[in-house]
Parts: structure tokens; sequence; C-alpha cells
């Protein structure tokens, strides 16, 4: 379980970015994210893993506090979480299964790495994994010869060879054509049933996110405003989500907004 | 037809056309002052034509006899020339990533930054005076010399690669939670690999010419049996070593501009 509470981001003295955001995130449920570019999407997810630092405010996972913690605890609590990146964030220069591999990099020792002696469970798990999303056959490629959708398939399975507690997707399907993007969505709804992991997707496609979520949280410059079932996205919710104006939304007093 | 203008002029670099004109003159007039300032002594000019003249007399034609003596200079040279790139490129890397804004720490950035400002600040000709001075004239001395000349090119060009590498794939790594030289290893490297094998290849082959300046100075290889040979005004002996100096940069950079072109 995820659970976040009265989180608070401000990027140096502006106004904040993040605006006493609370959120709870229980099951194996597929979550997204919905809000006009700036809204603080990426903020969030990126305050999640401690990518961007919080300025205050509480998150937990799973019973373990992540704003406070620092160095190897960090790093520890930080395998626990996947996460998928817009623009894929691949090692162009290395093969796939490098790339596949340094999601164990926070388990293996880095001599391990430089080596590239890869426990045997990993090399197996690697496999499994790259078969089930199908792109085993490109293990040997470097992960620039690949397309964006197998690229992007490559960054889904490094994320899983943590061996998460969460999967965390900032924009996965954005880089992507809308066939391959509903592959990708399509395939990180099944994989978070098959192995019972809760994904938080932040999504500019609000069709996609209906189709391929169990609930669509929706924010508008720092705040979440909406919080429900797809169903219940109606046109007015979604005129809601996407108006206002960052300044002034940021600014006002939080009670004013909602 | 409408009103728009049918003429445009580029918006001069100075925008204002007094404090233009007065930049231009002062420039020309602060030149022709130094030229017309410096001491130009012409009777000097003409002696020196006849001493030219001798020189270039005495050295036609080259002599190759005491060849010898010119391969174990220019193997020195070479030698030199490999050991001082093997250490400069060795310890350019950890210093190009101290330097690299992106990465280090601001005080460990300032140190980089240091020891980048000061290896560039002389030049070798100078540092090899230094290094002379401190451990004796012969091949040691240069190579020192060598290595503080390639961390000043290598380490700052490699640094600015480390600046402009895409940082997503770094934060894909610290997102793993991978520790800190993992991270280095699985995403910074590959990025900056190409570059640093150009510019290995490239320092060799600037060393090499290099080493042939600094040995005039006492610090070992082709140079210091150049300066001998001037020395004992052996001219023709001298334009053997000069010609070999102009072929041996001519393949080495052949050949780099070659090594360079495949990687790409």
């Amino acid at each position: 379980m995820l659970k976040i509470t009265d989180l608070v981001k401000r990027y140096g003295k502006g106004d904040p970015v993040l605006k006493n955001l609370d959120l709870t995130i229980e099951g194996e449920s597929v979550v997204s994210i919905i809000g006009s570019s700036g809204a603080g999407k990426s903020t969030l997810l990126r305050c999640i893993n401690r990518l961007v630092e919080p300025t205050s405010g509480s998150i937990v996972l799973n019973g373990t506090e992540l704003t406070t913690l620092q160095g190897r605890e960090l790093r520890a609590a930080r395998r626990k979480i996947g996460m998928v990146f817009q623009s894929f964030n691949l090692v162009d220069r290395l093969t796939v299964m490098e790339n596949v591999q340094s999601g164990r990099l926070g388990y293996i020792s880095t001599w391990a790495a430089v080596m590239r002696r890869y426990p045997k469970k990993d090399i197996r798990r690697a496999f499994e994994l790259m078969e089930r999303v199908g792109i085993a056959h490109y293990a040997d490629k470097r992960a620039d010869e690949l397309s964006g959708g197998e690229r992007q398939r490559v960054g889904v399975v490094r994320a899983l060879m943590q061996d998460p507690e969460i999967l965390l997707a900032d924009e996965p399907t954005a880089s992507l054509d809308p066939k391959t993007s509903e592959q990708i969505m399509g395939l990180l709804r099944d994989l978070a049933g098959e192995l019972k992991l809760p994904v938080l997707i932040n999504i500019h496609n609000v069709n996609e996110a209906k189709i391929y979520t169990d609930r669509i949280v929706g924010m508008r410059y720092g705040r979440i405003i909406f919080d429900d079932k797809p169903d219940s996205l109606d046109q007015e919710a979604m005129d809601q989500i996407y108006s206002g104006s960052p300044h002034a939304d940021r600014s006002t007093d939080m009670k004013e907004a909602s | 037809m409408s009103d728009a203008p049918d003429t445009w002029r580029k918006p001069p670099f100075i925008a204002n056309r007094w404090l233009r004109w007065a930049v231009y003159l002062g420039v020309i007039t602060y030149i022709v002052w130094v030229g017309a300032s410096m001491p130009i002594n012409w009777e000097r000019v003409a002696d020196g034509l006849g001493r030219a003249k001798r020189i270039f007399g005495g050295a036609f034609p080259p002599s190759f006899e005491r060849s010898g003596l010119l391969i174990d200079g220019f193997l020195e040279s070479l030698k030199i020339a490999l050991l001082a790139t093997a250490g400069g490129v060795a310890l350019s890397i950890p210093i190009a990533f101290m330097a690299a804004r992106n990465i280090a720490p601001l005080p460990i950035y300032y140190l980089g930054r240091a020891i980048i400002i000061i290896a560039r600040s002389f030049h070798p000709v100078i540092v090899a005076i230094i290094f002379v001075k401190a451990v004796g004239f012969g091949p040691f001395a240069g190579v020192l010399t060598l290595i503080v000349y390639s961390i000043g090119f290598v380490a700052k060009m490699l640094a600015e690669r480390i600046e402009e590498i895409d940082f997503g794939q770094v934060e894909a790594m610290r997102a793993a939670g991978a520790p800190y030289l993992s991270t280095l290893v699985y995403a910074i490297f590959p990025q900056i690999m190409p570059r640093q094998i150009g510019l290995s290849i490239y320092q060799l082959d600037s060393n090499l010419r290099a080493s042939a300046v600094v040995g005039i100075v006492g610090a070992g290889g082709i140079g210091a049996t150049l300066a001998n040979a001037f020395g004992r005004y052996d001219y023709d002996f001298a334009l053997a070593i000069t010609i070999v100096i102009v072929g041996a940069i001519l393949i080495s950079e052949g050949v780099s501009g070659m090594i360079r072109k495949r990687i790409g």
C-alpha cells in the first residue's frame, strides 16, 4: 500500500507545485493520473522514488517512510519501486540484456555489474520476462537498434527486474504511435494483474486512461480534484481538470479551489 | 499590394552608431600605434637574411649519416608520447568526472576545474622547463610534461562531453537503486566511450608532436637530438631530423584520422 499524506513540493521560492496532496493506492489496482502539462503529475511520481526531493509531507510504501531515507536505505527502498519513463531512458550503446539487468544494479555488487557476471536466477528471470513481452530474441541487440514500442518493452522489463512492490510509469506512451501506445498500456494492465502489482501511470491520453486503468486521479496545478472510477469521469469533471492557470491555481488557498 | 515594407537590413552589431564608429576607429588606431611603436631594426633584419642563407646553405643536402642517433631519438620520443598518453588519459578520466557540473558536488567540481585550468594555463615548454629543473634532463621530464599537457586537453573535453550526456539514463539507474559506481559504469561510460577513444588517439598524435618541442629544452626525445645538432652547427643533420619529424607527424595524423573516422 502506498500512502501519501500532505505532500508539498516547492521549487525554490515559487508557488508550490504540489500542494498538500493526499493519495492512497491499495492492492493491485492500475491508477492513472491525468491533468494538463505542469499540473505536477511528473513531480508527484518523482517524489515517490525521490528523484525529486519532497519539501514536506509523508510517503509511506508498505510500512516504510520514504521521505526521510538517506544513502544505502534510500537505494534499498528504490529497488522496490520500478519506474518506466516517457523517453525510455535506456542505455543506447548497451545490449538489451545489459539494459534489462541494469534493473538489478541495486542488488548486485559493482564488480559483478562491471564484469557482467549476472546471477543465474537473474538471467533466467530476464529471459522469462523478455519472453513474456516478446523481446527475448533481441537480448544481444544494442538498445538503439530497437523500435519505440520494443524499447519501451525493455524499459518495462528493466523495471520489473527490480522485483518491485509498485510500478510508476511517467507518460510511458507519450513517445509512441497510437497503436503501439495501446499495446504498451494493455501490457502494463496485464502485468499488473499477473504480478499483483499496483501501477501508477501518468498519462495525457484520457481515452487510454479510461480503457486501461481501474481508477483515475485528476490533477490540476498541484492538487487532486478528481479521484474516482473511469466511468464517473464526465465532461464536467474533464473541464474542471483541464482548466485553470498555473499561477492562479497554485497561489490560491486550497479550500477555495476545491 | 500591402503596405508591408520591402526593404530590410540586418541590425548592426552595435546599435549606437557613434559608439560603433568610435569602437572601429579605436581598434584601428591602436593597431597602427602598436605597429609603429615596435622597435624594428632593419639592419638586423638584413644581417639575419645573410645568416639564414648560411644556415640553409649548410643544411643542404640533409645528412642521414648519423641515422642511429636519429632513430634512437625518434624511438625515445615515441616512448615518451605513448607513456604520457597512457598516464594522461588514465588521470584525465577521474578528473573529468570531478569537473563535470552535472554529476560532481560543487566543491569537487571547483577542484576538478582548478586542476584543468592549471594544467592548461602553461605551455608545455614552460612545464618542461620546470620538470627538467625538478627531475633533471631526460625523457622522464618529458613524460611528466606531456602528462600535464594531456590532462589539460583530454580532461577538459571529456568533462564537457559528460556535461552533455542524456541524464535520463542516469535517472533510470538511480530509480533502480543502483550504487554510485554502478551508475557511472552503466549510464555514463557507454555514452562517453566513443569520445574517450577519439580523444586518446588525438592526444597520442598531439603528444608525439609536442614531445619534439619539449625535447629542445632538455626533456629528452628527438627534440633533444635536434637541439644538440643545432648547438653544434650540424645544420645538415638538423634538417634530416626535421624531415623525419614532419614525416612522422604526417603519418600519425593520417592514421589517427582514419581510426577516429571508423569510431565515428
